[in-house]
């Protein structure tokens, strides 16, 4: 391989070569066998055991969005982590949250940063946040073949709209299909749950606070109904990993402010365990 | 009947560098300079979308004066180089001496092949540490040697001139402002020695600043704020600037 990024003598050609701004595309040219799509896969049989991330909400809100994830990362019945972080910056004004295959899921997260950022870098602008989620599609869609075979990697991508000037939610399937969601969103085993609650609860017209304690209250839904999804683990003080991404940019919450939301909605829950009603009509 | 002519290799290394500086020496100079929150990179640039001074990595920064195409292509090649060794290993492994080491390796290698026209370009490699004794500065001339330098440093046509003007003037710790009014009254300086304006349209500036939460931590700094700093400095650093006004 002409290509050894461990050698320190003069650049290869390749590297000088005018091309595309894309670093997933100088990978594939030059060091193809770093790119998680272009892995060839053994023989499996059966569904390979490797810890699993859980539940991703996000909600938006008239000033931006939130986006947060719980801490649990499962194998099997067994809880492989308790306190990953499965939510995180993909740049200044965008992030992403992974459901399904942690190790798959972080290296994808990993790619997906540099992307944007090699972008950025090269041609001095940033993408736009439809070209974001778009370079998204690909990447899940690369991993099409590890997804049958039971690894795959569903990822939420939120972010602000520097254009549009407004926050934006987009879910995935694992084939890389891509849709926008209106309001809120979840993803990963504890979803459904997840969905239910902040159905219940969102409103278009939340403030950044309320917003913030909206998805926390969708999470301890999940992780009430789904034994995948933890829940805010006092005793650790392990809690709900929560962003904000607003006109300012990425942002998230610090361990003392995550902390007391996630305290104030168990303290509500020790008096109502099923937590806020919605009004019946 | 031709007969190949003799060239000497001194007298065929001595062409190709002076190919080189004449080229170099079209373009305007540029300085880089230490402060106390970081490095600053000033020059006088009349596009807006052409940049003299980019990013590279978390902490690294870029500048080069010569042919645009050149350093163009230079710089895009670290861009690769840094990323695809930051994916490859850590963030932290992306540093700016081992770029420095591979663009040295690059110019060297054309710079004294007879198949490629010697690269007019100079470059600045410079990285931020944590703090000011972390900062790294390296000068890449044409032929691929590397200067580690301290303090101050210029390149571009007007250089020697420039940097022996620095160097008598900078000194460490000064604050971001009181820097940039000095890389400004260096760079106004023309070769016989007269002043003259640069606006603040036409100043490209960028600094490394060590205090930003980011990790990024590269920025342009323009409009607004570029006119502040020029202003605050001008009451600011009149007084710490008078001992060495009345040395000329």
């Amino acid at each position: 391989m002409e290509a050894n990024p461990r050698s320190t003598g003069r650049l290869p050609a390749a590297f000088l070569t005018p091309g595309s701004s894309s670093f997933m595309d100088f990978l594939g040219d030059h060091a193809p066998e770093m790119l998680p799509g272009r892995r060839v896969l053994p023989p499996v049989k059966g569904v390979i055991e490797a810890p699993h991330g859980t539940t991703i909400v996000a909600a938006s809100f008239p000033g931006g969005v939130v986006l947060a994830g719980d801490r649990r990362a499962t194998m099997g019945n067994m809880i492989a982590q308790r306190d990953i972080e499965k939510v995180f910056p993909a740049d200044e004004y965008s992030a992403v949250g992974i459901a399904g295959t942690a190790g798959l899921a972080v290296e994808m997260v990993r790619l997906f940063q540099l992307e944007l950022e090699h972008f950025e870098k090269v041609e001095g602008a940033q993408l736009s946040l439809e070209g974001k989620a778009n370079r998204l599609s690909t990447m899940i869609r690369s991993n099409l073949g590890m997804a049958m075979q039971g690894l795959a990697v569903v990822p939420l991508f939120a972010g602000w709209d520097v254009d549009r000037e407004k926050g934006r939610i987009f879910s995935y399937d694992v084939t890389g299909g891509r849709s926008e969601e209106q309001g809120y969103a979840a993803t990963g085993s504890g979803s459904i749950f997840a969905r239910g609650s902040m159905k219940k609860l969102y409103r278009e017209d939340l403030t950044e606070q309320q917003t913030t304690t909206l998805v926390v209250q969708a999470l301890y839904d999940a992780a009430d109904d789904d034994s995948a999804t933890g829940g805010p683990d006092v005793a650790r003080r392990i809690y709900p990993i929560v962003t904000v991404i607003t006109e300012e940019g990425f942002r998230r919450l610090t361990e003392a402010e995550s902390s007391e939301l996630a305290r104030s909605i168990l303290e509500r829950r020790l008096e109502q365990p099923d937590g806020p009603r919605a009004a019946l009509l | 009947m031709s007969t190949p002519f003799y060239v000497s290799p001194q007298q065929a290394m001595a062409d190709r560098a002076e190919y080189a500086r004449k080229g170099i020496a079209r373009g305007r100079s540029l300085v880089v300079l230490q402060y106390a929150d970081g490095i600053v990179f000033v020059g006088e640039n009349p596009s807006r979308a052409l940049h003299k001074f980019s990013e590279i990595y978390d902490r690294i920064g870029f500048a080069a004066a010569g042919k645009y195409n050149e350093y163009e292509n230079l710089r895009i090649g670290g861009v690769r180089y840094a990323d695809l060794r930051g994916y490859t290993y850590d963030r932290e492994d992306v540093t700016a001496r081992g770029l420095a080491n591979v663009y040295a390796q690059t110019l060297g290698t054309i710079f004294s092949s007879n198949a490629e026209k010697p690269y007019e370009v100079e470059l600045v490699v410079a990285e931020v540490g944590a703090r000011p004794e972390g900062d790294q500065i390296y000068r890449l001339p044409h032929d691929g040697s590397i200067v580690d330098e301290h303090g101050s440093v210029a390149v571009g046509g007007n250089a020697e001139q420039i940097s022996s003007f620095l160097d008598q003037r900078h000194r460490d710790g000064m604050t971001l402002a009181e820097a940039l009014k000095l890389a400004v009254q260096a760079l106004s300086r023309d070769t016989n020695g007269s002043e003259r304006e640069i606006p603040a349209e036409r100043l490209e500036v960028a600094v490394l600043d060590r205090t930003r939460p980011q990790e990024r931590k590269f920025k342009r700094i323009v409009g607004r704020q570029l006119a502040r700093l020029l202003e605050a400095d001008g009451d600011a650093a009149t007084p710490t600037d008078t001992p060495s006004d009345t040395e000329e």
